[in-house]
């Protein structure tokens, strides 16, 4: 068993700025991820970090505007704290050495964003996020931070009190993928899960490979209650074969959308009459599959999205990373052709509830960035609001696991006193197929097994390695059954063809019992590959679970969530509604038995309320 | 390990045809479970067998594919070899979807690194057609076939595409690759000011993704496993060339390039220019060092 005072899973910018900054207080602290820090998803973020830095601008403006883009589903709390600390947490990275682009006068460069009131946007090129993961990774070298780098975590050691706000985590079972090996890792003081995002649980998305919420469903099934994760945000022009993502830039530019009729839709079938492609991302997103569903969409499954017109000269001054995006990851010449785009998942606004010091309800365990949710996006996210996320909550979260004191959180986490329960109407029964307690397949499941809380916090970190081993034999032992990229593939396909831009609720339902199935058929799920060296096979299946437990929290919040909010659209409720929905949608898990219930909006700020306003640009 | 394997043309099922053992002891219940594999495998190999073979005839919009496989511990993979992959070709279709493909379809235990899927994470540098590229950058439409995938040569195999890194990045963590400014400016909120022209200066070198292409392409590396490389060498010039950092500070880095591996262990072959995804000027990186060094050197005298 590996000892330190806190833990940080994930090496993407949120672990790695929780690690400095526990070390800064310091920590012995560690990183253990599945994947090396340089290869985390962060990098791939291109547009910028949101900063008030300059003259004419405040952190209250930018608060205002996080607030209106949240649709007023951010807590203010979390949302002056985000606006605060960014501009400092910003300057921080620059001392750093980050090479962000530079004005003139050698200062750092911003940018306009959508939604944002003053071009706030702080970038370095058109590779923002490669540059943030590569120099904060640096930093950790100087440090000398240990780093267990291709051990996956699987499982977190945590007490089994009755309530989970009774409850410790005491560390992680961990997998180093390498060699096979199953280890605990005890944390003394504190574990703090930074684990990014969740577009695997769609079958289309700008997201990484890695990106399967492990983080979340672990803390969800630890019982930590997760908070509205219907809000995911789609992107409207991405490419069909991979992903990938293409910047609002070529819209911004002149780029212009069409249909397989060669109509520019966007204007012709009054989608946006005024700002036709220039529209915001959900408007978009959804006329672009009206389109391929209304049969008007090439190969019935994209539309173009043109910049010819544009001309060489200009195109390649200003779009020149797109050029190369298209051609490598479609092989489409953007000087010569329209480029093939469709809306792609790209962000979960919900997670992981925390409060502002990035801490849960479950003593001793934290979540920051993607992962987690404080929440600052509500109902849909500002471009640009994300990185600053990062590095702002990963070092709360860091500090405060280490024991500097943050003062009192006024974000309140679990459920404390009295609290609104959620009824919705599932055609199956959502969770586990046989709760904790039941026999059949609960370990190999990866469900709660019966843990009492007596003795220390390695005894506990011991047994959970223990279940944790019986489980993995388990689906390496069986010999035949379902190999979970079958699986894997259904419930990402269901999830886009019904939790897509548009909900509907038979859809909702559908996806409901699709998940269900998957969940019966995962309880034969086995791993073929026999090997201990290097076993994607076995680490894949274990992504799947956590897959299934993500995608149904998706579904049933979207199904309760009956209006239309952010980047929520109901079919059947076309409004926002205030007077009923100014709530969190929070779920937990309840041994397996999930538990709908509703947390209020804190639309109160340090000294000013937000009062909800439409949300139109 | 050598990657270079005499070709031995296997299909993808060959596994099923031999006995699964192994030659160091495993633990019983890892053996058993090795066992039982091996007896359940012929039936479902047969079926993949058969898809493989549906596709690969009559079928010209497949494209095929010659993977190295090794695994140390499955016999029947111990001794390296290739097996063959006949894969739906879709527009647009890269190296990396190709090989998911055939991990998703036909052989869950193929194995190999990759995540970002857009050349940013830097995973997936492999040896395809001979040469170094990242496998989801490449549009398999570019690529005369069969299509070879291996794992980068001059590197551990350990399972196989995947090969071991370590080396890699001690050679990278080796060049004390952290910004290390002089002095900072008092404030919270003060930046360090930055010229465009430096900026622009050190820009292509910050775009290294840490895949390792360049190291595997370099002879030099090949032969002396203490030259730093050109990965490492260009981590260096990143901070050297930053005008942030101060004078005494790039003095300092200028003396860890110049010892014995460093620097001037580079016979400007460019094959690290060739191969580099990020299209870094290394060899010209390593040549503006040398001549830093020099200068400084008389400048020191
Ligand atoms: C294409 C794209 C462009 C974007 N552009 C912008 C932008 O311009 N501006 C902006 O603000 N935001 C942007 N975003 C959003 C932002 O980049 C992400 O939300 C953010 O980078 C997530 O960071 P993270 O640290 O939470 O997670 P990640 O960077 O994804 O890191 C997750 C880490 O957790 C580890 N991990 C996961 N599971 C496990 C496990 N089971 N065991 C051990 N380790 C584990 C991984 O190895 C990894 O190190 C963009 C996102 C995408 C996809
Ligand atoms: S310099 Fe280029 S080839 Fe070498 S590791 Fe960096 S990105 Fe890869
Ligand atoms: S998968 Fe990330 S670089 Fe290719």
């Amino acid at each position: 068993m590996y000892e330190h005072d806190v833990i940080v899973v994930g090496a993407g910018g949120a672990g790695l700025r929780a690690a400095i900054a526990a070390q800064e207080e310091g920590a012995d602290v560690a990183i253990v991820s599945k994947l090396h820090p340089v290869r985390s998803h962060t990098g791939a973020a291109e547009g910028g970090i949101n900063a008030a830095l300059r003259e004419g601008d405040s952190w209250e403006d930018h608060a205002y505007d996080t607030m209106k883009g949240s649709d007023y589903l951010g807590d203010a709390p979390a949302i002056e704290t985000l606006c605060t600390d960014s501009p400092k947490e910003v300057i921080q990275l620059e001392h750093w050495g980050m090479a962000f682009s530079r004005e003139e006068d050698g200062r750092v460069s911003q940018r306009p964003f959508g939604g944002l009131s003053f071009p706030r946007t702080t970038y370095a090129g058109a590779e923002t996020g490669h540059q943030l993961l590569h120099t904060m990774y640096e930093q950790l070298v100087k440090r000398g931070i240990t780093v267990y780098d291709e051990w996956y975590v699987s499982d977190l050691a945590v007490t089994d009190e009755e309530r989970p706000e009774d409850r410790t985590c005491h560390g992680v079972v961990a997998y180093d993928i390498q060699s096979g090996e199953l280890s605990g890792f005890r944390a003394t003081e504190g574990v703090i899960l930074a684990t990014g995002g969740l577009g695997q649980v769609f079958d289309h998305t700008t997201n990484a490979v890695a990106n399967t919420g492990d983080g979340v469903a672990m803390a969800y099934r630890a019982g930590v209650p997760i908070e509205d994760m219907e809000f995911i945000q789609f992107h409207p022009t991405s490419l069909p074969s991979t992903g990938v993502l293409i910047s609002e830039g070529v819209r911004g530019e002149g780029g212009i959308l069409y249909n397989d009729e060669g109509e520019r839709f966007m204007f012709e079938y009054g989608y946006a009459s005024n700002d036709g492609e220039l529209a915001s991302r959900d408007v978009v997103a959804r006329a672009e599959l009206s389109e391929v569903n209304e049969g008007r969409g090439i190969d019935d499954e994209y539309v173009h999205l043109d910049m010819r017109h544009l001309g060489e000269e200009r195109i390649v001054d200003r779009l020149e990373n797109i050029l190369h995006l298209a051609k490598d990851f479609e092989g489409v010449d953007g000087l010569e052709e329209p480029m093939p785009v469709k809306p792609g998942q790209h962000y979960a606004m919900g997670g992981i509830e925390t409060d502002e010091n990035g801490e849960t309800c479950v003593g001793g365990l934290y979540a920051a960035g993607e992962c987690a949710c404080a929440s600052v996006h509500g109902s849909n996210r500002l471009g640009g609001n994300a990185l600053p996320e990062l590095i702002v909550f990963g070092k709360r979260a860091g500090a405060h696991a280490a024991g500097k004191d943050l003062g009192t959180a006024e974000i309140e986490t679990g459920q404390r006193g009295e609290y609104e329960l959620g009824e919705v109407d599932t055609p199956v029964q959502p969770g586990e197929i046989e709760p904790a307690g039941g026999e059949g397949d609960a370990v190999a499941d990866g469900g709660v097994a019966a843990e009492t809380s007596s003795g220390d916090g390695h005894d506990l970190v011991e047994r959970a390695v223990t279940r944790e081993r019986e489980r993995v034999q388990s689906l390496m032992e069986k010999d035949d059954g379902v190999q979970h990229a079958e699986i894997r593939s259904d419930v990402q396909e269901s999830m886009t063809q019904y939790v897509n831009v548009f909900r509907e609720e038979e859809g909702l339902k559908q996806a409901l019992e699709d998940i269900a199935e998957a969940r019966e058929r995962y309880q034969d799920v086995f791993v073929k590959d026999p090997s201990r060296t290097f076993n994607t096979d076995l680490i894949q299946t274990l992504e799947t679970r956590n897959i299934l437990d993500l995608a149904e929290a998706i579904t049933l919040g979207a199904l309760a969530r009956d209006e239309f909010r952010g980047a929520h659209w109901r079919k059947e409720h076309q409004e926002r509604k205030d007077d009923e929905w100014l709530k969190h949608t929070m779920l937990s898990w309840n041994d397996g038995t999930p538990e709908l219930w509703y947390k209020p909006v804190i639309l109160e700020g340090e000294d000013k309320k937000y009062e909800p306003k439409i949300r139109s640009y | 390990m050598s990657t270079h394997v005499p070709e031995t043309e296997t299909e993808t099922d060959t596994e099923a045809e031999t006995e699964v053992e192994h030659s160091e002891p495993l633990a019983p219940a890892q053996e058993e479970r090795m066992r039982k594999k091996a007896e359940a495998r012929a039936d479902r190999e047969e079926r993949a067998r058969q898809e493989a073979a549906e596709r690969a005839t009559g079928d010209d919009d497949t494209v095929h594919l010659k993977v190295f496989r090794f695994d140390p511990e499955v016999e029947g993979k111990q001794e390296p070899r290739f097996d063959d992959f006949h894969v739906p070709y879709e527009k647009g279709m890269t190296v990396l979807d190709a090989l998911i493909y055939a991990r998703d379809t036909f052989d869950s235990s193929l194995t190999f690194r990759h995540s970002c899927r857009q050349a940013i994470c830097g995973s997936d540098a492999l040896f395809i057609n001979g040469r170094q590229r990242l496998g989801c950058k490449t549009q398999l439409s570019d690529l005369d076939q069969p299509v070879r995938v291996e794992p980068l040569p001059h590197a551990e195999v350990e399972k196989d595409l995947v090969v071991d890194m370590d080396h890699f990045y001690d050679q990278m963590e080796a060049v004390e690759p952290y910004f290390d400014a002089d002095e900072l400016p008092d404030g919270e909120l003060d930046e360090q000011r930055q010229t465009r022209e430096n900026r622009e200066k050190v820009k292509m070198s910050t775009r290294c993704i840490w895949c390792g292409a360049c190291m595997s392409s370099c002879n030099i590396a090949a032969g002396n496993n203490e030259y730093l490389g050109p990965a490492a060498i260009n981590k260096a010039y990143r901070f050297a060339m930053d005008e942030r950092e101060g004078t005494e500070r790039k003095q300092h880095r200028l003396n860890i390039l110049e010892q014995e591996n460093g620097v001037w262990r580079c016979q400007t072959q460019f094959s690290c220019t060739e191969v580099c995804p990020k299209d870094i000027p290394l060899t010209e990186h390593i040549q503006e060092l040398k001549r830093e060094a020099v200068k400084s050197n008389l400048k020191f005298w």
